[in-house]
């Protein structure tokens, strides 16, 4: 077993201050009964001298602009689920330990990701697209390796005797102990791991409990830590209130694209893809903007999403500026990995076909991007339509001549002899065509094709009712 | 003389007569016309401007090979903005997988441009056709360079007043004279323009109508009067 712990030590700000591209002065209070604190803050805020503890009277005297947000533990909790969610594309093994940690088993993943230091870089480098600071340390066991996390020390211990050599140097802080039990050992002189190590056990269970003990133990792997694993929902949700109201597409992309990294991770991890999302945008008392991406064909692409919602988002008019953005997927569908392949393969070029389609379609609507199918007609009006685009041609009977040019609505040419720029000579013709009496739209033409005096190629028709009427359906072009 | 040969002849040698070479080309179709391009087809990576002398000359019967050829290969044909329905049925009978085709019909000039970058710069499309009248010269060279980094081709159709100067690597003016199509290179890659090169694209239905009808034919007689 070999687990990776990833504390998210800022996660009370991130809740906030992920969605903001530029750091604005931001602080977190947390209030217990009448008493209110300050229990994080960000650089911006700490270098105008706001620090965790202050009441936040004195911080916002010291820092006018500085935001303040009450602590919101649901969101929190909510966040951490995302992350582990989005974190089952590593390992099936992955497990929350709250308030802030996440733990990942990956001894089975490290053959799969080609070694330790790449899968380390893939899982660091993805949270920072989250949009999350985490400290990431490997252990053999769980609770050592949230040890060496919460200390800050990046470790990669492969083997329990290592581990062993490593452990006692840690604080005792790490070890999140009650207030009393971590009194009473620095009262007794025990400030390390090995400094409690080294003292009576018996007397040690009497005077801080057993619980002490056994962590102890867990921790050096001679107790068994049993963790229950994570399952994602079967929905995706997730919400991000912004932290300053904003209406720039730029802006609400910014934070939208962190969702969208985050539920690809989801899509990959529960090996689905993405068919239709909903975006709801948040406005002070007004009633939410809703905008739903249809796509072609299901994906999981965080810059696909990203694109198709960029061009939505430049096309819609927001009635005032966004407070929050809620992410739900509305329809997922099972979607394969691909293997990668040296060469473009069939699969690929599907891929970038639908990704054009949907690119096109979500600037210029759904109806100026069409394909074009034959319909077995003998009406030349008639023998085509327009239809999504990729849809299977029908087989139609295979036409005589046919202009490539025909013209959506006939031409009248005006009585005997046909003329357009000149009189015109028929080259070939009649061809007769009489259907359609059934459906009221029946015709009864003669076609010809027809040269004008300056060589253009023709495809006109006399109406046979009136005799000598004469248009223009097409040109040989 | 025999050393002035084995210079000639050395590969890096080019010489003005020949046609530049070039990544190989989109085999138009017609062999006459491959003969005189350079790459031996419609340039990819690269813009062909096609001006005609009218509609109805065959600019369009022009590029249908290649967008057979190209559909057939699987790879998308783009079509952007064109004037009138480009007729299914006809495209088919020329070889044209339907569905590989794409067809956009933006709204307005700038939509035409973007959509015509946005199919360029996809990998899966082999042709973009393009008709717009008035496209600005660093247009142009935007649509060039989104051309180049896909290896895909722009096909451009523009009426008959050919523009002065223009980025595009191949530009052509196709007219029609004594029943065929007359095709003029008006500019090309390696430079060098050769004589009007005289296709019979309408070969099927009118040869075999003249075929038929000799006299009406040599006469320009309205086939109509004989008729009634």
């Amino acid at each position: 077993m070999l687990w990776l712990a990833l504390r998210l030590a800022a996660l009370p700000l991130e809740v906030y201050a992920r969605a903001a591209r530029t750091p604005e002065p931001l602080a977190v209070v947390s209030s217990t009964g009448s008493r209110a604190e300050i229990i994080a803050c960000n650089d911006a805020a700490k270098r105008r001298g706001v620090r965790p503890g202050m009441p936040p009277a004195a911080a916002s005297a010291l820092a006018s602009d500085l935001q303040i947000a009450p602590r919101d533990t649901a969101a929190e909790e909510a966040a951490l689920e995302r992350v582990a969610a989005w974190a089952i594309q590593f390992t099936p093994a992955v497990s929350i330990a709250k308030p802030s940690e996440v733990l990942l088993e990956i001894a089975g993943s490290i053959a799969l990701f080609g070694g330790l230091k790449p899968l380390w870089n893939a899982i660091a480098e993805g949270l920072q697209t989250l949009g999350y600071a985490a400290r990431i340390a490997c252990a053999p066991t769980p609770l050592a390796a949230q040890w060496f996390a919460r200390a800050g020390l990046a470790v990669r211990l492969h083997h329990l005797d290592a581990l062993r050599l490593s452990l006692p140097g840690l604080a005792l802080e790490v070890m999140d102990l009650p207030p009393e039990a971590f009194r009473l050992l620095q009262n007794v002189g025990a400030t390390t791991v090995r400094d409690a190590l080294a003292l009576p056990r018996d007397g040690l269970a009497r005077r801080v409990g057993p619980r002490f003990l056994d962590d102890l133990d867990r921790a050096r792997g001679l107790l068994p830590d049993p963790r229950t694993f994570f399952t994602p929902p079967t929905v995706f949700k997730a919400a991000q209130p912004l932290p300053a109201p904003a209406q720039e597409a730029e802006m609400l992309l910014f934070a939208a694209r962190r969702m969208l990294v985050e539920l690809c991770g989801y899509l990959a991890a529960t090996a689905s893809g993405a068919q239709r999302l909903s975006f709801v945008f948040a406005h002070h008392g007004r009633e939410p903007t809703r905008l739903t991406l249809s796509l072609v064909a299901a994906t999981r692409d965080p810059d696909h999403l990203t694109n198709v919602l960029r061009e939505r988002l430049e096309r819609t008019q927001f009635p005032c500026p966004a407070t929050a953005i809620a992410l739900e997927s509305e329809l997922l569908l099972p979607l394969a990995s691909r293997n990668l392949s040296l060469l473009p393969d069939a699969g690929h070029q599907e891929q970038a076909a639908a990704q054009l389609i949907e690119r096109l379609r979500a600037r210029l609507g759904e109806d100026a991007v069409l394909g074009l199918k034959r319909l077995p007609d003998h009406r030349p009006e008639c023998a085509w339509r327009t239809c999504p685009p990729g849809s299977k041609d029908a087989a139609a009977s295979a036409a005589a001549s046919r202009p490539l040019w025909l013209l959506a609505e006939p031409r009248a040419l005006g009585e005997d002899p046909p003329c357009y720029e000149g009189r015109l000579s028929l080259l070939a013709g009649p061809e007769r065509i009489e259907s359609g009496w059934w459906d009221g739209h029946d015709v009864m033409r003669d076609y010809f094709v027809a040269c004008n005096p300056a060589e253009a190629m023709l495809w006109i028709y006399r109406e046979r009712r009136t005799q000598s009427r004469w248009f223009l359906h097409g040109f040989f072009s | 003389m025999g050393s002035l040969d084995a210079v000639l002849n050395h590969p890096a040698v080019w010489r003005g007569s020949e046609c530049a070479r070039v990544a190989p080309g989109i085999p138009t179709g017609f062999p006459e016309l491959d003969a005189h391009l350079p790459g031996g087809g419609w340039p990819t990576g690269g813009i062909t401007e096609i001006y005609a002398e009218r509609s109805g000359v065959g600019e369009v019967k022009l590029t249908v090979p290649a967008a057979a050829r190209l559909t057939q290969a699987g790879r998308w044909l783009t079509v952007i903005a064109p004037p009138h329905v480009l007729y299914p049925p006809a495209l088919a009978a020329q070889g044209v997988r339907l569905e590989r085709l794409l067809l956009i019909q933006p709204a307005s000039a700038e939509d035409n441009l973007w959509a015509s970058e946005q199919a360029l710069r996809a990998s899966c499309c082999g042709a973009v056709l393009l008709w717009q009248e008035h496209v600005h010269e660093r247009a142009l060279r935007r649509l060039q360079l989104a051309a180049e980094s896909a290896s895909t081709s722009l096909i451009l159709f523009r009426s008959a007043r050919v523009a002065p100067a223009s980025p595009a690597a191949l530009r052509l003016h196709v007219s029609r004279a004594e029943g065929r199509t007359v095709v003029r290179i008006l500019k090309r890659r390696g430079g060098g323009l050769p004589p009007p090169i005289v296709l019979d694209l309408h070969d099927t239905p009118i040869s075999r109508a003249r075929r038929a009808v000799p006299p009406l034919v040599r006469t320009r007689e309205p086939l109509h009067a004989a008729l009634v």
